[in-house]
């Protein structure tokens, strides 16, 4: 029988991403991103909160850019992130991928945290208000509430993949939010001003300016990268220390072909329903 | 394989309807969805005194006048199409002043006067050093709602 493209790349997606070459890849890697994501924050923490000039009519409380717009963009992007890592659980049933969607999910929710509070601190001293109900403010709201949401599900099921599977269906469903976040300041009348870096005529923001958020932007960046696989690495332990405290041997490998139900034997601690 | 592709057209078939349903939704509420209307879509809605609502646009040019109690002002609100005076007492935020976009809210008085109890200053979404601002000033090639590049960009606060 002929092996489609399709078939070869996910054979190859499967290789690398074997729990146990992912343990030893993830264990090499994260002290050289954990540094990066450092020494990428310090360079860029000194360079927009010192060296940039302030804005023309702002003045230095832009400086709040620098910490909120790249938590924007993190709460954003990591939310497609678990989407898509929902989605490949959904369809290859690939337990990393259900890990990287779970372990990503709190730190999604701190970025958009993070970019709540610092608008709000933002907004006060420039608009005049603490919060508004507008459509951008709104929806990012609702991109938190998806997030804790998403978390609270999954932890609900005493059936670790019932839970999953629950999440996973919440995450793809909250994905429409993502194009509402982004293009509500360009659909409707809002109070937030519209983007001013990701737009068609280019940046309306001043290079001085531009550079220090973008290097913001890349720590920020590194940083998730950095927690992802820390807890990544946490949540496979914890699984291992689980089946041993259950089984007093680490569970087989949960990829096995359909028709194949598991140990008889086994009591019913460790659930084979998908 | 089989199975995986079935699951993977459901996933498919599932998030379309999904968009669909809610570009459907967003479409029938857009109305609702404004945080503000401009000068022009309040002349075009007729809308009563007794609606509190929100109105938006620029703080027009030698328009903004101190009442003589030292409390109120008054001002034009323009999209540059239409304008509607305003009047209000109380705080104004730091960047309010003329050219800057605001936005209001209050009820309609029956003479066409917009009364607000809250002035909000809502900014572009242009960022540069106040030695750009000033040099573009300077050269002549600085107007309200232009880039940092003095290439007119849409005015902001409006649709």
């Amino acid at each position: 029988m002929r092996q489609s493209t399709v078939e070869k790349g996910a054979a190859m997606l499967t290789r690398f991403a074997n729990p146990a070459r992912f343990m030893r890849l993830s264990g090499a890697t994260l002290p050289w991103l954990g540094g990066a994501a450092a020494g990428v924050l310090a360079l860029g923490l000194v360079w927009s909160l010192a060296i940039a000039p302030p804005d023309y009519q702002q003045g230095e409380t832009v400086r709040i850019m620098f910490i909120h717009v790249p938590a924007a963009w993190m709460a954003l992007s990591v939310y497609l992130f678990v989407a898509v890592a929902s989605a490949v659980a959904l369809v290859s049933r690939h337990p990393l991928a259900e890990i990287a969607a779970q372990a990503a999910a709190p730190v999604g929710a701190a970025f958009t945290l993070v970019c709540l509070a610092t608008g709000s601190l933002w907004g006060r001293p420039m608009w005049g208000a603490w919060w508004v109900w507008d459509a951008r403010l709104t929806s990012v709201l609702v991109l938190l509430f998806l997030y804790v949401g998403y978390i609270a599900l999954v932890n609900a099921f005493d059936d670790r993949s019932r839970g999953a599977r629950a999440g996973s269906l919440l995450a793809l469903v909250g994905i429409v939010n993502l194009p509402i976040i982004k293009f509500s300041v360009d659909w409707w009348n809002t109070l937030h001003q519209p983007a001013s870096v990701v737009r068609l005529s280019g940046p309306s923001i001043a290079l001085s300016l531009l550079m220090p958020l973008l290097v913001m932007a890349v720590g920020f960046g590194l940083l998730f990268g950095w927690l992802l696989l820390l807890r990544m690495r946490t949540l496979l332990n914890e699984r291992k220390a689980e089946a041993l405290r259950l089984h007093g041997q680490p569970a087989p490998p949960r990829h096995r072909p359909t028709g194949e139900r598991g140990d008889a034997a086994m009591p019913a601690a460790r659930p084979v329903l998908r | 394989m089989t199975r995986k592709r079935r699951r993977l057209l459901a996933l498919g078939v599932g998030l379309s309807l999904l968009g669909a349903a809610t570009a459907m939704v967003l479409v029938a509420f857009n109305d609702n969805l404004v945080f503000f209307y401009s000068p022009s879509d309040l002349a075009a809605k007729a809308i009563g005194p007794e609606r509190r609502i929100r109105i938006g646009g620029l703080v027009e040019q030698q328009s903004l006048e101190r009442h003589a109690d030292g409390r109120g002002v008054g001002f034009r609100v323009t999209d540059g199409k239409t304008d509607i005076s305003v009047v209000y007492v109380g705080l104004l935020p730091d960047l309010f002043r003329e050219g800057q976009g605001v936005v209001a809210e209050g009820r309609l008085r029956p003479d066409g006067v917009f009364a607000a109890t809250s002035v909000l200053a809502k900014h572009d979404e242009k960022y540069m050093p106040p030695e750009v601002a000033d040099a573009l000033k300077k050269a002549g090639r600085w107007q309200e709602g232009a880039g940092p590049d003095g290439k007119t960009a849409p005015v902001p606060a409006l649709k």
